[in-house]
């Protein structure tokens, strides 16, 4: 298994009637690393993620994730992903401890995994106090935090974080990257996607999209390197700027 | 590209005026307190930026400075007119924006700027040409509907429709939040346009990297202003030496330098460490040696430190790290 890269795109391409919005995109990302993946807005990344996760058909090339194949074991995939989004992630009218065994059903956890993860949580988080809170009732910081650790629950190899950090404190920032480190060093794959592009520094190797393609993947220092840049930002505006679409096709649209 | 904030803060003594004066203000929703005693004022053509995360305040402020709540103490004035008793003057002297994309999405571009011209009594054909500069931007696809556009446009729409009746002073709240980098940007050398036109511009942002486009900045956490300062003293105000270190084993020398007894406080900073020595009066140098030496010593043979000048991200959170453990309790 561990020959295998978590995430291996091969060509991936999806199109909309004459819309391209994923056009042969061909990368691999290793066991335990932490990979940003960056792009304006509408430049493919949602379509991409969708069909990494299992929730878009492909219409060219092919992809594997945790070595399943999207097109043809969509289902496998579900179960051996995390998923984590600014835009929802957990049920708010729950408390804490409720959301915790809601996604240990959903993920097919017997009792006794769900109560030994509940206090793991709990404790990792220092949430004890606020477990019988309803989760509306929590810091934002802390919900973001509750939200990653249960995403990973179901151990998944593979988790797919979407702006996980969007709207926090720095501090709360900077805990919730360390508890992508964590989760890194005992293998998990991380996929990130954020507009905070001093964040990207935080990943081991991260790609920008630009109107669907690739147009660069590498560490930090080989891009701002190789694009003779100081920041990040720097690189992302040199790329994207030319190619920046005014709106954004219906395919990249939130849900 | 930054005005410098002293030349800004001139021009407000020149006009004898502030835009915004804010005295004691105070408002609670229940338990919450959303701004605790919060005072500060602006001077006129300022880029006066609140920094801070959700949660913070910073919308609660914005509404009442933009007349749509009432403080439940202290007082605001904008323009020289309370913002509570004379909401009605005001209201057509300042434009708001607020945080969430606030268009009528059905409405095509073109159709917003004409409704809300027309809820102030003008035309978008009156007024094209204060608001041509970002308006010529969006006629391309005028026809559009509001809904159908990227997160950049959608900011640059809702602009023009709070510029729109030529408000003297402009609220944005999170004009940037969710918007990508190169959009961002955009938006920032528009604000910079808008000032040069003698604007006074208020600005809400939880990115910590706009605050080097304003001229002032709050930083705001939990209902409370942790300072008002220009974003230099801000960040120079970070009151220790502040170190980079660099490995290729960034997350366990992490958890190494928690451990060591000379630190202060240590955390991940891009691709690198930011450290800071509990210790004072040590010359930088031998910090840095002490620190290669115990990061070599324990298995980190590549690391490389040095001195790095401390951002308004490292002074924000040694501000706030008091703070910070007890919130859920």
């Amino acid at each position: 298994m561990s020959e295998t890269p978590a995430i291996d795109a091969r060509d991936l391409t999806r199109r909309f009637g004459k819309f391209t919005a994923v056009d042969r995109v061909t990368f691999e990302v290793g066991a335990g690393e932490v990979f940003g993946f960056l792009g304006a807005n509408g430049a493919g990344k949602t379509t991409a993620i969708r069909m990494l996760t299992g929730l878009l058909a492909p219409t060219g090339g092919r992809a594997t994730v945790a070595g399943f194949d999207v097109a043809s074991e969509a289902e496998a995939i579900k179960r051996h992903i995390g998923y984590m989004s600014q835009r929802f992630s957990l049920y708010e009218d729950l408390t804490v401890r409720e959301n915790i065994r809601l996604y240990g059903g959903i993920y097919d956890l017997s009792l006794r995994e769900i109560r030994e993860r509940t206090g793991r949580i709990l404790g990792q988080l220092r949430l004890e106090q606020s477990a019988d809170r309803l989760v509306r009732a929590i810091p934002l910081g802390w919900r973001q935090k509750l939200a990653f650790s249960v995403a990973l629950l179901h151990e998944p190899q593979v988790v797919f974080l979407d702006e996980p950090t969007s709207g926090v404190d720095p501090i709360t920032r900077r805990q919730f990257w360390e508890l992508i480190y964590e989760a890194a060093a005992r293998g998990t794959t991380a996929l990130v996607t954020t507009h905070y592009l001093d964040e990207a520094e935080y990943c081991d190797r991260i790609s920008i999209m630009v109107a669907g393609r690739i147009a660069a993947i590498g560490t930090p220092g080989e891009l701002r390197q190789r694009f003779n840049a100081d920041s990040i930002d720097d690189v992302f505006v040199r790329l994207a700027r030319p190619t920046i679409q005014p709106s954004i096709p219906e395919a990249e649209l939130p849900q | 590209m930054t005005p410098h904030a002293e030349d800004a803060m001139a021009t407000g003594a020149k006009d004898g005026g502030q835009a915004v004066a804010v005295d004691h203000l105070w408002k609670q929703f229940g338990q919450t307190v959303a701004l605790g005693d919060v005072s500060f004022s602006i001077g006129r053509a300022e880029v006066f930026g609140f920094i801070g995360p959700d949660g913070g305040g910073k919308t609660t402020l914005f509404r009442i400075l933009a007349t749509l709540m009432v403080p439940d103490r202290g007082h605001a004035r904008v323009l020289g007119h309370d913002v509570v008793t004379e909401l009605r003057t005001l209201r057509r002297r300042i434009g708001y924006m607020p945080g969430r994309f606030s268009l009528y999405p059905d409405l095509s571009v073109d159709e917003n700027v004409r409704f809300f011209a027309s809820v102030f009594g003008t035309t978008l054909e009156r007024e094209y040409s204060h608001i041509a500069p970002i308006y010529s931007q969006l006629e391309p696809f005028k026809e559009r509907r509001a809904s159908a556009l990227s997160g950049g446009m959608k900011q640059k729409l809702a602009l023009c429709c709070a510029l729109v009746h030529r408000p003297e002073i402009l609220f944005l709240d999170e004009p940037t939040t969710g918007v990508d980098a190169v959009s961002r940007r955009e938006f920032w050398d528009l604000l910079g346009q808008l000032k040069a036109s003698g604007m006074t511009i208020v600005v809400s942002t939880p990115y910590m990297d706009e605050a080097n486009r304003c001229d002032r900045v709050a930083l705001i956490q939990r209902g409370r202003l942790l300072t008002i300062d220009t974003p230099q003293q801000v960040a120079n105000s970070f009151d220790r030496p502040l170190f980079a270190v660099r490995t290729s084993q960034r997350y366990r020398a992490l958890l190494a330098l928690r451990e060591w007894s000379a630190t202060h406080s240590v955390y991940p900073f891009g691709e690198t460490l930011h450290y800071a020595d509990a210790r004072s009066g040590i010359a930088p140098d031998r910090i840095v040696g002490e620190l290669e030496q115990f990061l070599a010593s324990h298995g980190f043979a590549d690391a490389v430190v040095e001195p790095t000048p401390p951002t308004v991200e490292d002074s924000f959170m040694a501000r706030m790290g008091a703070l910070d453990e007890e919130k859920v309790a």
